[in-house]
């Protein structure tokens, strides 16, 4: 039935071929065609790629149903995409996808992977229904062709672009999170540094733990990098600023939490830290900071004492 | 620009009010060593609460004075450096070694009396 159709439009198609208009009107009615010849084979086709995809060892965080369901409906929308020649629902609905995907941990790889096994698969189908006629065949490719890649790159970007946003709304809230500073004590301030320290962060560090010294009138900071993995000759000197910046405004500075593997590096770097209070653990800072300050922490039971 | 320097029991505060030229840092150098000397002061603040810049000068200046009182037998506590200054000052390597810095008037003069009484 099908190749019927198909048979009996190619001839009058063969025929008016001419003119760029001409050419366009023909463009669109072999599209047509096309997507009648997609939406006609529409299951066997969708199995076919499902079955590649697994074939392929791509999307393996998925089922094979979740497969054959997400199949479907990029398939169809792929279909509508072709049909249509617009791509805002594509778009969407990558969007979409890449959402609810990202966080199983779909590589883009992998996304780019099955669009274009797509491709290739509708591709094949073209080529087994066509076979007998060359010319037909070429003309519907020249048809399907631009719109299946334009269809990768959208779905492609699409991807990209999430996990783009992802990851910059996840540096966001690192950055907003990171860096509080906290009053123990009437003038002692506690900087807990946690994770990775880039320029940008230090600098708004520099300037958070400035600006807290002087609204809570602090006499003692104690800097604690326990969280911090690994320290480079940057941030190592920038450390050194802002204990000298505090030192002009009048706080002492003790660090804390310096790991065996960030002492030595420091060490090798030659970083001058000889100027830097530093004491093993959290702890033991705040003791030293509450000694500086003449405070003396009693157990509760017998009366308190100090300033 | 004259910097007002007062007497404030054992200690003299002196306040810069705006800023400096190099030829007003030399003047406030040389009365403020003067003064130190006449009223026999144990200390001095020198207030730079006002200043929103602070050049490589006017920092070699400071620690100079801090140097020179010091020989005198007095402390010097600088106090008053804005948050934005400090940074700027340590950024650009300009270093305030060995001279005590406080957050304000306030505690610049705890600080000497601390010191004055515990060296005493």
């Amino acid at each position: 039935m099908t190749q019927n159709t198909g048979n009996a439009a190619a001839v009058p198609v063969q025929e008016e071929h001419g003119g760029t208009a001409e050419h366009l009107r023909t463009g669109s009615v072999l599209l047509r065609e096309l997507v009648a010849h997609l939406r006609e084979n529409r299951t066997q086709l969708r199995e076919e790629w499902a079955r590649r995809i697994t074939e392929a060892q791509l999307l393996t965080a998925m089922t094979k149903d979740e497969i054959f369901a997400e199949a479907t409906s990029v398939y169809d929308n792929y279909v509508e995409a072709l049909e249509t020649g617009t791509f805002e629902a594509l778009q969407a609905y990558a969007r979409n996808l890449s959402e609810r995907i990202i966080p199983r941990g779909v590589e883009t790889h992998e996304v780019v992977g099955i669009v274009l096994l797509l491709r290739d698969v509708l591709a094949r189908s073209l080529f087994a229904k066509y076979q007998a006629d060359f010319t037909k065949l070429n003309r519907i490719l020249d048809a399907y062709e631009p719109a299946a890649n334009r269809i990768a790159n959208t779905v492609a970007v699409g991807f990209v672009q999430e996990r783009e946003r992802i990851i910059r709304e996840q540096q966001e809230a690192i950055r907003e999170l990171s860096t509080p500073v906290l009053q123990v004590r009437e003038r002692l301030l506690i900087l807990p540094i946690i994770g990775v320290i880039d320029p940008q962060r230090a600098r708004q560090l520099t300037e958070q733990l400035l600006r807290g010294i002087r609204t809570n009138r602090a006499k003692v900071v104690v800097i604690d990098i326990t969280g911090v993995a690994a320290m480079d000759a940057t941030v190592a000197n920038h450390l050194v600023l802002t204990v000298e910046a505090s030192r002009l405004l009048g706080a002492t500075v003790i660090v804390t939490g310096l790991s065996p593997e960030i002492a030595q590096t420091i060490v090798n770097i030659g970083v001058d830290l000889g100027k830097m209070n530093t004491v093993g653990d959290l702890q033991g800072g705040i003791e030293q900071a509450e000694r500086l300050l003449g405070y003396k922490v009693v157990p509760f039971s017998e009366p308190r004492s100090g300033t | 620009m004259e910097v007002p320097i007062l007497k404030q029991g054992d200690f003299l505060i002196a306040t810069v009010q705006a800023a400096l030229t190099d030829a007003d840092l030399l003047h406030f150098r040389a009365a403020l060593i003067q003064q130190v000397v006449r009223c026999r002061s144990r200390g001095v603040v020198v207030d730079l609460t006002s200043l929103d810049v602070m050049d490589s000068f006017a920092l070699r200046t400071l620690r100079e004075i801090a140097q020179t009182i010091r020989l005198r037998g007095a402390e010097t506590v600088i106090v008053g450096i804005q948050p934005e200054v400090a940074f700027a000052m340590v950024q650009l390597g300009l270093k305030l070694e060995d001279v005590t810095c406080a957050l304000d008037l306030e505690e610049g003069l705890a600080n000497l009396s601390y010191r004055s009484s515990s060296g005493a």
